[in-house]
Order: structure tokens, then sequence, then C-alpha cells
């Protein structure tokens, strides 16, 4: 397991196929929000064929609902969520083109079959600290959804945020606690 | 016997200072066995947190009320509660998480209504303690109706069963609280408020089981709580209540 890799945003495939599961990564770029309330309405859309707010091309989606930025700061605290809430609609989205998706906890099958076919990646982030987490974000914009509040999709600017390997994109899976 | 008087807004007040309280740091206890456990993320997040909430899921709200039956509260006591939120997640930028209804999903906007309990006890004080909990661990709660013939070992079977289900998606080390005997609410009632117990089970018997089931957990566990209620001839009730490392709780006593 490799202790340092640092990457940017969009993912190329090419990136995605040196990490392996376990590695320690951090991520530098822009990365989107996105947890129960927008994964819903990112399925209907594509569901009708309707565009995306975001375009998915080579994104990661991060599952948080950050708390509200207090004055000063760019966001308030901002961890992972549970990310097996989203997997009934995470294969159209890799499928869309999403190359990589932060959380915390384990996925369903389905959700390690389509990071496989589509090259992906899942990481997740530490969970319960969403005070430290926050350090790492520079800039927050709501992107779409402003009406679901916290669940609204953001864009964040992030700066080394630390991430760790759950699933690879040879489906290959690594958990401290599994 | 005289009754001592009690205004609800010293209820709002004191549920705004715990809740924020609760949210930015924890207790004493938990921070002893955080340390003792040693994940580095964890510790400077709580040591660190920039006055910021330690988790992003403030949580929803548990607020119990131990009533001395020599108190009269003056005023609406739930919406004192509630102001008493709705004052925290403004002023301590706290999540708002609570939707009004579970299948229609309006979110209330100030993390309204509190779940709130009361027990009445002896005396002539207000205790009041703010328990946030998230619902990454929240979700993992279990409860088993089991059979007396199930006994010991059936109990932990499920204890343990629970506890290897709740990690990694309940941000471990967890605190597993256990409510035993009861009936089927008592039980989950039980089992919550143990994983908020820092000391062991009073009965030898049952800090004996906690004991074990830590040993059985400490990979990803901080600790086991059990408590235990008189119970049916036909019943064996069994819940278990999940509490993540952000194990928040503040309490003061009017």
């Amino acid at each position: 397991m490799n202790q340092d890799i640092h990457i940017t945003t969009p993912l190329t495939d090419e990136v995605i196929k040196t990490l392996r599961a376990g590695d320690a990564v951090r991520i530098t770029g822009v990365i989107y929000t996105a947890r129960d309330a927008a994964h819903k309405k990112l399925a209907e859309l594509l569901a009708a064929g309707e565009p995306l707010p975001f375009d998915p091309a080579g994104q990661i989606v991060y599952y948080t609902g950050p708390t509200p930025a207090p004055p000063g700061r760019p966001i308030g605290s901002c961890g992972p969520t549970t990310s097996y809430r989203m997997d009934r609609y995470t294969p159209a989205l890799l499928a869309a083109g999403l190359k990589g998706m932060i959380g915390k906890g384990r996925r369903g099958q389905a959700v390690l079959d389509a990071i496989r076919e589509n090259t992906c990646v899942y990481f997740s982030a530490e969970g319960g600290c969403g005070a430290l987490l926050a350090n790492y974000v520079k800039r927050c914009d709501v992107v779409a959804f402003p009406e679901l509040g916290t669940e609204a999709m953001h864009r964040l600017e992030v700066e080394d945020f630390p991430v760790s390997v759950f699933c690879d994109c040879t489906g290959e899976l690594y958990s401290p606690y599994l | 016997m005289s009754v001592r008087q009690i205004d609800a807004g010293r209820l709002t007040d004191a549920v705004a200072e715990l809740y924020v309280q609760a949210c930015l740091v924890l207790p004493e206890w938990v921070k002893e066995r955080l340390y003792a456990f040693g994940n580095p993320y964890i510790i400077e997040n709580f040591e660190k947190n920039g006055n910021i909430p330690l988790c992003q899921d403030t949580g929803m709200a548990a607020v119990y009320l131990e009533v001395g039956q020599d108190v009269h509260l003056t005023g609406d006591i739930p919406a004192a509660v509630d102001e008493g939120v709705r004052r925290a997640v403004k002023a301590g930028y706290l999540r708002s998480s609570i939707v009004a209804d579970p299948l229609r999903r309006q979110n209330t906007g100030d993390n309204t209504p509190a779940a709130l309990y009361y027990d009445i006890v002896p005396g002539d004080k207000l205790k009041i303690t703010v328990a946030p909990r998230g619902f990454g661990c929240e979700n993992k709660a279990r409860i088993a109706m089991l059979a007396p013939a199930d006994g010991i070992e059936g109990v932990k079977a499920f204890v343990l069963e629970t506890a290897k289900m709740a990690v990694p998606d309940a941000c471990p080390p967890v605190m597993i609280g256990v409510g035993i005997g009861g009936n089927f609410d008592r039980a989950a009632y039980m089992a919550k408020k143990a994983t908020l117990r820092p000391e062991p089970n009073p009965d030898p018997f049952y800090a004996g089981m906690e004991q074990e089931l830590y040993e059985a957990t400490k990979k990803f566990s901080i600790g086991v709580r059990i408590t235990a209620a008189p119970t049916h001839i036909a019943g064996l009730p069994c819940a278990v209540s999940i509490g993540c490392h952000s194990l928040r709780c503040a309490s003061e006593e009017l």
C-alpha cells in the first residue's frame, strides 16, 4: 500500500489504474458534493434523458452534507456520510462518466461491479472527522438544488484532501475494519 | 411540601448552550478512550476543531429531562426545548438534518423537533442532558425479540453480529450500548442510554459480560455498556445501539 499519492481532478483512467486498495491519497482540485436527496434528483434527470447540472466526465462526487459555514470560513464541518445509501443511484452515474466517489463504509455488489466495468475508484475519508476535513476545503459554492439546503450539490475546491482507496478499479477492497 | 418553580425559559437557555457544547467538545471519558485507541485523525479532529462541529451530522437532538417531583415547570416544555434547539442551530452553525415527515421528507430548516424524554425523580432539581446522535451510527441499531431459551449465548451472539455489521459504516471506534429485558420499546431506550454511561454496570454479572464483549470488539470499539431490566416469562428482548466516536453528550442541573 502506497502511503503518499497525490492526484488532481478531473481523473483519467491512466491515473485510476495506478491506484490500489489501501493506498493513502491526497486529492487536489474540484470535487462535487451530493448525498441522498441530490442523488435522487440526478437519477431522475438521467432517467429522463435530461442534462445534469454538472458534467460528470472524470469527476469525483463526495458524499457529504456540510454544516453551515461560520463567518470567515468557506465551509463548516464536512466529513463523509455513509455510502451504501447512494448505491441504487450509483451505477447510472458511473455509466454517465463519473469516475470517483468519496464516502465511508461498504458498497453493494452492483456498485463494485460498476466500478470495475467503468474503471472507477471509491475512496473512503475518515468518518466522523468533519472538522479536520474542512481544513482541506478552500472554496465552496452551491451549483444545483439550492432548495435542498445541506443536501444541495456543492462545488468544492480542495487541496491535499486526505482519503484512502476503499475499492480500486480491479474491484479489490481495503478497510482496516473489514 | 414546597414546590420549586422553574420557568421554561431557563430550559430553553440550557438546551441552546448544551447542544452547541455537545457538538464541539467531547466528554472527558470519551476523549480518554479515544486517546487510548490512538487514531491520529480522530484525536486531531477533537483537539483542534477550530470551533466548528466535530462532525457535520449534528444529529437529531435527544433531550433527556430528569424532573424532580418537587419541581413545577411553568410554560410549554416541548416548545421551550425546541426553541433551545433552534437557537443552538443558528448560533452554533449546526446542520438542519430533520425532516418533518418520514416519507414526504421536507426539511424543517431548524433541526426541530428534538426527541424529548422525561423521567420523574425525587428532589427539586431539573437535570437536562442533550445527546445529539448522527444517523450514520443510529442506522446501525438493531433489536431482537429473542426467546428465553436463547439465553446468554443468544444475547452475546446478537450483540457481536450487530457490532460487526455496524463498522466501518458507522464511524469506528464505536461505543456499544445493550438493553436486555424490559419490553420492545424499553429495551431500545435502555440500549441508547447505555452508550452514554461511562461507568460499568454495578452488577458484577453484567460488568463481566461488558468486559467480555469489549474484548471481542476492541479492534473497533471503545467500550460496551449493558443495562438490564425485568422482563416477561415469554421473552428476552435485546437491543443494541451504536454510538460513533463522536459520542456527544452534555448535561446541566438547574
